[in-house]
């Protein structure tokens, strides 16, 4: 099954009804194991055909594969992507992260996007969310800065227990 | 109720003078050039009037000029909508009673 | 840079200004539609004056400080208050265009005539052509005590935190979840405002699913096939009373569930603001999918008033790229039809219009492309277009 799913079915009832994606619409859209094995990789969780298309011109890999039709989902060349995270700050909808599952034995590192005061420091100890903004577990802020983009978008890389890689995807300053 | 700091905007911009005016007698402080209802809604009031017929309270409701729920008497001249007007100094903001009266 | 408004010689002794502004497009509007419309016309070559009853520029782009979706064209990534500033340079330092700010439109006469207001004067203009970009209102949820302070439209709350920082209130219901609904709930949360839920009453979130994903993993709760049945307060909104809904929307007793908030922001949907339209006489049609009524027009923008075209909400609720891409095409239209064509002009103008085609193109246009062609079909048969 590739993990560029391009039908429009892929938009489930719970996401519609919820707007928080299942665990198995989820899989569909995570990068394949291959390319995870090998460092920090994309995952984009863009599941709705909407018009919008600027994460193909942000990625200066040319991972994000140019659009047909504007509507289209996204489509990753895994292979192309670095993992750099430069995408993470153009992506209108924040649904742009950057997973590193091997960062450390025991933990990965997660990239996010933050649009919060207070901005966490390198070294801090924040509480990891799940996608329905629940308490997951403890998360090391590793970096914290502005976007390339100067408008007010910061990443934050955080780093998790190996589990939580693909759970964790907001925090909350202790 | 001001906020400070915001993740994305830069009020101090805006803030260049505060200015003193009055409401109903009282002396209140607002920012020049922001919105009556604006600097109001920071003084804490809600309320900037009450319908005639029942005696219902209002405030503003669509905050851009349309709805007219937040008409009051401006230094005088009746139906201002105080969601649109800027703040001047000195400025009498005051509840109008009934529709009003254009003074010639 | 602002051009000075030199043609008229205003004699303070008069309320009236006696001399006609000969003009050959005006705009009445200057939010995304509106100035889009002036920078096209102006590029094509006709001489434009854009109009806005604001003392300021940018209509909602002014509090918007989400990132835009769309593409390159539509300024994709960028936020609204910057697309506002880029606009607005654009605009303010174009030879052909002239703004007014703090200019009412008061009504289009007899004898092509438009009057506005401004400075408490009354200016009279002959233009030749008229673009209507007047924009939308936030509509009402009549339910006991929404008249209260504190019951407000969600772009109400939006333009006070956004524009002047101030918060609304400390504990905020809101209800809609559409685009507005949750991107309001998201800005209000970077305010510092507690939401404490989104309440939809259809089935299904009406937003782009990224937005309410964002605010969901915010901790923000959004139900559906909920709405609010009451709310409560003596000389403000003390709190309010939420009920379930079926599927055919009617109220499932013993559902009630209360939450204590100061301020509910009502998300409900916009309508068009047709009163300039209305009183020109251009005919209009009652399509609910565009939200409520608009204006027919032909293709080219055109209405049923020769001369007079519209562009953005005011043609139709949609969003800001499609706004922008309306305004680009009536500016061109209305320049082309007063001979300003030179031999690049229908390139220029198929690919505009292949741009907000491509924008209506996917699911989440589905609504809009039945509400157009609902309207077309009825200006057709009345023979207006």
């Amino acid at each position: 099954m590739t993990a560029n799913p391009k039908d429009e079915e892929m938009v489930d009832a719970k996401l519609k009804s919820t707007g928080v994606p299942s665990e198995e619409l989820l899989e569909k859209f995570k990068p394949p194991k291959e390319n995870r094995e090998q460092g920090p990789v994309v995952m984009i969780e863009c599941f709705e055909k909407i018009p919008c298309d600027p994460c193909n011109k942000a990625c200066k890999f040319g991972a994000v594969k140019p659009f047909d039709d504007i509507n289209d989902l996204p489509q990753v060349d895994y292979d192309k992507c670095t993992g750099c995270g430069i995408c993470i700050g153009h992506c209108p909808g924040l649904a742009i992260f950057v997973i590193d599952e091997n960062y450390t034995e025991d933990s990965s590192l997660v990239m996010l996007p933050y649009e919060f005061l207070p901005l966490p420091k390198e070294g801090d100890i924040v509480k990891g969310l799940d996608r329905e903004g629940n308490y997951v577990t403890d998360a090391t802020v590793i970096k914290a800065k502005e976007s390339n983009r100067k408008n007010s978008n910061y990443v934050v890389s955080l780093e998790v227990p190996k589990g939580d890689a693909f759970v964790v995807r907001n925090f909350e300053t202790k | 109720m001001r906020i400070e700091k915001h993740p994305i905007l830069d009020f101090d911009k805006k803030r260049q003078r505060k200015v003193k005016f009055y409401f109903e007698g009282k002396e209140l402080e607002g920012y020049e050039g922001e919105t009556i209802a604006s600097a109001l809604h920071a003084a804490g009031v809600k309320v900037l009037s009450h319908s005639k017929r029942h005696n219902r309270p209002r405030g503003f409701f669509c905050a851009i000029g349309n709805c007219s729920s937040c008409i009051m008497q401006v230094n005088g001249v009746p139906n201002v909508r105080v969601c649109v007007e800027p703040l001047r100094e000195g400025m009498t903001v005051e509840k109008q009673p009934g529709k009003g009266e254009l003074n010639e | 840079m602002s051009r000075e408004f030199s043609d008229l010689e205003i004699n303070p002794n008069e309320l009236l200004v006696s001399s006609y502004v000969q003009g050959e497009v005006v705009v009445i509007g200057g939010g995304p539609a509106g100035l889009s419309a002036a920078l096209s016309a102006a590029r094509e070559g006709a001489n434009v004056y854009l109009l806005e009853r604001d003392d300021f520029l940018g209509g909602q782009l002014v509090k918007q400080t989400h990132m835009f979706f769309g593409s390159e064209k539509q300024y994709a990534s960028e936020r609204g208050v910057d697309i506002k500033e880029i606009l607005e340079k654009k605009v303010r330092e174009h030879d052909r265009i002239k703004v007014l700010t703090g200019a009412a439109v008061l009504g289009y006469y007899e004898n092509n005539t438009l009057l506005a207001e401004h400075q408490d004067k009354v200016i009279k203009f002959k233009p030749q052509r008229v673009i209507v970009a007047t924009g939308a209102m936030e509509k009402v949820l009549n339910i006991p005590n929404w008249d209260l302070p504190g019951v407000y439209g969600a772009g109400a709350v939006q333009t006070l935190m956004n524009v002047d920082g101030i918060k609304p209130g400390n504990k905020v219901a809101m209800v809609g979840a559409g685009n507005i609904g949750v991107i309001v709930s998201y800005q209000l949360l970077q305010a510092g405002v507690e939401v404490v839920a989104i309440l939809e009453g259809a089935k299904e979130i009406g937003a782009y699913l990224v937005h309410a994903s964002k605010v969901r993993r915010l901790g923000v709760p959004i139900y559906t096939s909920t709405t609010v049945k009451e709310a409560h307060g003596k000389e403000c909104l003390e709190g309010i009373t939420t009920v379930e809904l079926d599927e055919n929307w009617n109220q499932l007793e013993g559902t009630e569930k209360d939450y204590h908030v100061d301020v509910l922001c009502l998300s409900v949907g916009l309508s068009p603001l047709t009163e300039f339209l209305n009183q020109a006489g251009c005919a209009m049609e009652y399509v609910p999918e565009l939200g409520g009524f608009t204006p027919a027009r032909n293709d080219r923008f055109e209405t049923s008033v020769p001369g007079i075209y519209v562009a953005g909400d005011v043609s139709g609720i949609e969003e800001a790229c499609s706004a922008m891409m309306e305004g680009e095409l009536t500016g061109m239209y209305a320049a082309q039809s007063l001979g300003y064509e030179d031999e690049n002009f229908w390139k220029r103008a198929n690919d505009a219009r292949a741009e907000l085609t491509a924008l209506r193109k996917g699911p989440v246009g589905k609504v809009i492309r039945e509400g157009q062609q609902k309207l077309f079909q009825k200006a057709k048969c009345k023979g207006v277009v």
